[in-house]
């Protein structure tokens, strides 16, 4: 649309739009930038003490050397991978197993106890029993991850499931349809979004798990530089290694973002 | 003639763990081919219940349903239209798309099957909505839509679950007026269910008046309106009157 065939209103709605964005923008770099000046400055003039706190330039001489003599970027390669297969292990296993639950009620009723329990179990006490089991390796930080997001995921696709309509299911019965294709007519496309959601919380949740795997049974990935360097007492890692977490954990959460802005343009 | 649909003495019970409700009790009516029968009956009668059976989607308890001679069974569902309360337009779908479902499922997407939708879409006014979603179209349009639907699947059973209640009541009267006249033209057989005794004596050959709880059949009234008149022709008709009355006193025979 061209902007002369836009009302002189319609104008002053879109600038004032894209003014109260950028502002917005603004405020959120004015936060981060205020927080490390303050944190530079009380670490330079002694307020707090820079061995346990850390100040971000001694952090950038930290990634710097880490980068180069402790190969810092292959221990975020380890936490990545092993967080995305997690999360690919979850999303499909978690589809697969409600889908067989949808098809059949009685072993839904018959898990249905098994899988509130496992979901309420906090999935850290396993980590050990896993290690023990399967050996300190990546496969056991990989369950790790999976343990931790697959239960509630599974319980709630299943609740998804059972939201839709059941005259839209009816519907797909009086065209002739069996229970496979309300299945891929009805059931999937209306839980897209809801599958998406579920993504979204998954990433984080898958994360959170390979951590906790790393923590106790690692020779690599943040989670093992994290706990190596609290039992060092190289706060400097540990912090740095907290940050390099959290710019995961957005850039993951953007990927996921931009997969539910393709689907909606697609529609 | 062999009637198109025989419905012999069939019985249907709801059971649940506080106990049962019998819910039609010794159903027993046929329709020939062709024919337009409404079935009225005072509201949560089991009507729905009826049609789900008259189609195969619920079994009876005793009795039988026949359909072109043979029971009703799992093949023979797909040669019987049903549209439902609701037109249950998929929102993720554009309007065609959701038109061709049937014939999607039914594996009989073809060249000739596309080409007649859109001329549907087209008689009914729809073809400029055809890339539209759902959302974007009246309660008229998209019961018009969930009707091509339906047709486009060649059923030679018509079984209308009130589809017009959904609509406000003047959009009702004209999609009921434009339903009924498409349905007549295409000379199919039709059973409409409904609670509105104006639009049943408006659509009907003949009616069948149903009892409340345990539903069975008190009377079947035959209409008799000159073949040309559309049902909001029928509607001014004197006759009109007195067949609503008539069909009142046997909803309400204290009165």
């Amino acid at each position: 649309m061209s902007n002369h065939s836009l009302s002189a209103a319609q104008v002053a709605y879109l600038r004032s739009y894209k003014l109260h964005t950028v502002k917005i923008h603004l405020y959120r770099i004015g936060i981060l930038c205020f927080f490390l000046i303050l944190w530079e400055s009380s670490a330079k003039l002694g307020w707090i003490d820079d061995f346990i706190f850390s100040s971000p330039s001694k952090l950038l001489i930290c990634f710097y050397h880490m980068t180069f003599e402790n190969a810092l970027f292959y221990h975020i390669g380890i936490t990545l991978f092993e967080t995305l297969t997690s999360f690919f292990l979850v999303m499909s296993c978690s589809l697969l197993i409600t889908i067989l639950l949808w098809f059949s009620k009685s072993l839904t009723e018959t898990l249905d106890p098994y899988l509130v329990v496992l979901n309420s179990l906090p999935k850290s006490a396993l980590a050990p029993l896993l290690i023990v089991w399967l050996g300190a390796n990546y496969q056991t930080i990989i369950l790790t991850g999976v343990s931790v997001a697959i239960f509630g995921t599974i319980l709630n696709l299943y609740i998804g499931f059972h939201e839709v309509d059941e005259e839209k299911i009816k519907l797909i019965k009086t065209l002739g349809g069996s229970n496979s294709h309300a299945l891929f007519k009805v059931i999937l496309p209306a839980n897209r979004a809801n599958l998406i959601g579920l993504m979204k919380s998954n990433i984080g949740l898958c994360l959170v798990g390979v951590i906790i795997g790393e923590f106790i049974a690692s020779k690599c990935g943040l989670g093992y530089l994290i706990i190596y360097g609290s039992q060092v007492f190289k706060l400097d890692w540990v912090i740095l290694s907290i940050l390099i977490l959290c710019i995961i954990a957005m850039a993951l959460y953007g990927c996921i973002r931009l997969i539910e802005k393709k689907y909606r343009i697609q529609g | 003639m062999e009637p198109l649909i025989y419905c012999n003495h069939v019985n249907y019970t709801y059971h649940t763990l506080q106990g049962e409700t019998p819910a039609l009790c010794d159903i027993h009516f046929h329709v020939d081919e062709g024919e337009f029968v409404s079935v009225v009956g005072p509201s949560g009668c089991g009507k729905s219940t009826l049609l789900s059976l008259l189609c195969g989607l619920l079994k009876p308890e005793s009795g039988t349903v026949v359909f072109k001679g043979k029971p009703i069974s799992d093949y023979s569902r797909r040669q019987i239209g049903y549209m439902l309360q609701h037109d249950h337009l998929f929102e993720w779908r554009s309007v065609r798309k959701n038109i061709l479902l049937g014939l999607e499922i039914q594996k009989k997407l073809s060249e000739k099957t596309r080409l007649e939708a859109d001329h549907l879409l087209k008689l009914y006014g729809l073809y400029d909505f055809k890339d539209a979603k759902p959302s974007q179209l009246s309660g008229g349009m998209r019961q018009r839509a969930a009707l091509i639907r339906t047709l486009l699947l060649h059923p030679d059973l018509l079984l209308l679950d009130e589809p017009f209640s959904a609509l406000d009541y003047q959009t009702r009267l004209k999609v009921c007026d434009d339903i009924g006249s498409i349905i007549r033209q295409s000379n199919k057989t039709a059973i409409l269910v409904t609670h509105d005794l104006s639009e049943a004596v408006s659509l009907g050959d003949r009616i069948i008046v149903l009892s409340p709880l345990p539903a069975g059949v008190q009377n079947i009234i035959k209409t008799d309106f000159p073949k040309e008149l559309s049902p909001l022709g029928r509607r001014n008709t004197n006759e009109f009157k007195d067949y609503f009355n008539q069909i009142w006193k046997e909803l309400n025979p204290n009165e």
